[in-house]
């Protein structure tokens, strides 16, 4: 349908988000074919953690920040009719910050400072939900080269998906919290500040002088590059917001994901984030959940250890009493799939109601671990209006 | 018995079920949400956990973990310093370090677990514990504080965590998976992550969510060539009786593509030696519910007692 093309055609950045085990990466992935499809020019997918038989699908063997082009042969030979060019790179966090401490530092002895203490990659990893962080910073790297029509961004999973949103502010604070000023003041003349010492006589019984020392150093030399880490928190939290920029939720119609979903779409909106879409993944058909399925399903039961049976044998030629087995299993086992498929066109219903586009994939079968299978799944994305 | 597994897979359910049969049999068993999500209150159809635990059902305890106040806690206890009324403005300081300091928040939390085994407040603690992504540094902690801190309480404390933690007698991961390629994959890379980083012990696989076969080999046969005597189904049952047929081998392909990955697992457990070395896959089969709740929580309670002890508990009757 029009919406997914028109999203694809009018933004230069997709984020696409949602809880865990969602299909996100594989979305992602087949939202830039969509695009490709549909349009030309430089399409940029940024993955996270995709499944390695996909990654190896998209020729992402090496993994790296430096993006790799999809072979155009690779997708002829896929049977996948692209009219742009599909490029991918992954999210490697430890490089990413590396580069970001290079980019920042004032000089080379900070930067080596930095890079050599004990504690900056453990840092790294934990604070400020720096992979957040870190996901947003490329796409405002990638996007600012203008070497691409469009970007796509698969976040990484996180415990609550707001966090992503939260995360260039978070770095604003963090810069600017007294704590780090705290830190960052010589240790001795801490201890005459009035109003820190309480904390650090508990920090220091707590945590032992010496290891406050090491975040105090690590720290004054984070500090150092303030000006600059702060700067560029701020416009990635403006690209955030900037019109160019479109989130994509992506969610199962399961109690979990969509409640997630739902409380993701509303907090788009409520901050003035553009929500482009809302992507339905795995999704049972429709049909199942109707009252004539049911009630076909009721008579197959009825009928499936009489004459019913008796003449479906007949014509497949198969043993009367696995026939009637056959039948009655199916027609008991309907009644599961059709609670859930009533469930989910329920879930279905309020979730349209929030975004502007609800594109609904039904649950294909296996994994999709090729072009091939991305292919027809932004075909489905493209027809699933 | 830390329960841990990717994100979806139903790790709240598991923990919430396996802390049920572990109350249902006698034993007083707290159970402790680690990411504060919500999702155990959810479980139990409880307003709201807090860090004092709740007794949701006999002999059954549930609370959430609460860094700032289990810091709290632990200065009390091992702190004596008349201070604790001055630091409830820091509360975001404390965040603060915490979130720099590697390892102290997961370790305040960690710490408040292996407290309780070690004062032997419960039987048995269950953690829901954190995605399969952040378990191993939270597990981890005590270790990489006590290679990182070189001096302090933090430090004192850690080898007597590290105690409890490695003791393969006391402490067990069970890590939920459903029968799907990244959660089985991801299950696989978290079993060789928490031998080569941590000391802890897997002791479980829990599989869930595993639809049950619907059709024997011969009778699979039939389904194949159902088509060919769809008009005799229709004339029955009306022409909706295809999207019924339909809904079976949707299911059967669903079972068929999870069982694959569930050999995959089962191969990687056989051959992969002292990382899961006889480790068992337990099955919890699909309920068809997708819903969380105690209802759900009840039935998979039941479906671990079928599986792991098919005698009934003495004298406990089934919730529900």
């Amino acid at each position: 349908m029009a919406e997914l093309d028109n999203l694809l055609a009018s933004r230069e950045m997709i984020l696409v988000a949602g809880s865990g085990g969602v299909g996100k990466t594989t979305i992602a992935a087949a939202l830039g074919v969509a695009a490709a499809q549909r349009h030309k020019g430089r399409i940029l997918v940024i993955t996270v953690d995709p499944a390695r038989r996909l990654a190896t699908a998209l020729g992402l063997d090496e993994f790296g920040n430096t993006p790799v082009r999809i072979d155009p042969k690779a997708f002829v030979a896929a049977g996948v009719k692209v009219r742009g060019e599909v490029w991918v790179a992954m999210l490697d966090t430890k490089a990413g910050w590396d580069e970001l401490i290079t980019r920042h530092a004032p000089d080379d002895a900070t930067r080596d400072a930095v890079l050599a203490n004990p504690l900056y990659e453990n840092i790294t990893s934990r604070f400020v939900h720096s992979h957040e962080y870190l996901a947003m910073e490329q796409l405002h790297d990638l996007h600012a080269t203008g070497d691409f029509d469009l970007v796509i961004v698969d976040t990484p999973p996180s415990r609550n998906a707001l966090s992503i949103l939260d995360a260039p502010n978070r770095m604003i604070e963090f810069f600017g919290s007294r704590l780090l000023r705290w830190l960052t003041v010589p240790y001795r003349s801490r201890l005459f500040t009035v109003a820190s010492k309480p904390f650090y006589q508990v920090a220091d019984r707590v945590l032992g002088s010496r290891f406050l020392q090491d975040i105090a150093d690590f720290f004054v030399l984070f500090q150092a590059m303030e000006g600059g880490f702060v700067r560029r928190a701020k416009e990635v939290e403006a690209l955030l917001r900037d019109p160019r920029t479109a989130f994509v939720v992506v969610t199962t119609l399961e109690t979990a994901p969509s409640y997630e979903a739902r409380y993701l779409a509303r907090s788009l909106i409520e901050r003035g984030m553009s929500l482009g879409a809302i992507v339905a993944n795995r999704v049972l058909p429709a049909a199942l959940a109707t009252s004539a399925a049911a009630e076909s399903a009721a008579a197959l039961l009825e009928h499936a250890d009489r004459e019913l049976a008796d003449s479906v044998a007949a014509r497949l030629d198969a043993p009367r009493k696995q026939v009637s087995s056959v039948l009655e299993q199916i027609a008991t086992r309907f009644d599961d799939v059709a609670l859930v498929a009533a469930r989910e066109s329920d879930r279905r219903s309020e979730l349209a109601d929030l975004a502007p586009a609800l594109l609904v994939v039904p649950w294909l079968e296996g994994d999709i671990h090729d072009l091939a299978g991305l292919g027809a799944l932004a075909g489905h994305l493209r027809n699933g209006g | 018995m830390w329960v841990t597994g990717k994100g979806g897979v139903g790790k709240t359910t598991v923990a919430a079920a396996i802390a049920e049969v572990a109350a249902r049999h006698g034993r007083r068993t707290l159970v402790c949400e680690m990411d504060a999500k919500g999702a155990l209150a959810t479980a139990f159809d409880v307003g709201e956990l807090g860090f004092e635990p709740t007794e949701v059902a006999p002999q059954l305890f549930a609370m959430a973990m609460n860094t700032e106040d289990s810091l709290r806690e632990y200065l009390r206890l091992f702190v004596r310093i008349p201070l604790l009324g001055r630091i409830g403005p820091l509360a975001s300081t404390f965040d603060f370090v915490a979130d720099a300091a590697p390892g102290v928040k997961e370790i305040l939390g960690v710490g408040k677990l292996c407290y309780e085994v070690r004062e032997r407040h419960y039987d048995l603690i269950v953690v829901d514990a954190e995605a399969s992504g952040h378990i191993v540094s939270q597990i981890g902690a005590p270790k990489v504080i006590a290679d990182l801190v070189q001096v302090g309480l933090v430090r004192d404390q850690t080898q007597w965590m590290l105690d409890i933690l490695d003791d393969p007698m006391r402490t067990g991961v069970a890590v939920v998976t459903t029968p799907e390629e990244m959660p089985v994959t991801e299950t696989i890379d978290l079993l060789g992550r928490l031998r080569d980083e941590t000391g802890a012990h897997a002791s479980a696989v829990i599989a869930n969510r595993v639809l049950p076969a619907m059709f024997s080999r011969r009778e699979q046969t039939v389904v194949d060539r159902l088509d060919d005597a769809m008009d005799l189904l229709v004339d029955v049952a009306g022409p909706a009786v295809a999207t019924v047929v339909d809904a079976a081998r949707l299911t059967e392909t669903r079972r068929s593509t999870g069982a694959d990955h569930l050999d995959r697992l089962r191969q990687w457990l056989e051959s992969s030696g002292d990382v899961a070395d006889g480790l068992p896959i337990i099955t919890v089969p699909e309920l068809f519910s997708r819903g969380s709740g105690p209802r759900v929580v009840s039935l998979v309670a039941q479906a671990l007692t079928d599986e792991l002890d098919p005698e009934p508990p003495s004298g406990a009757g089934r919730r529900g």
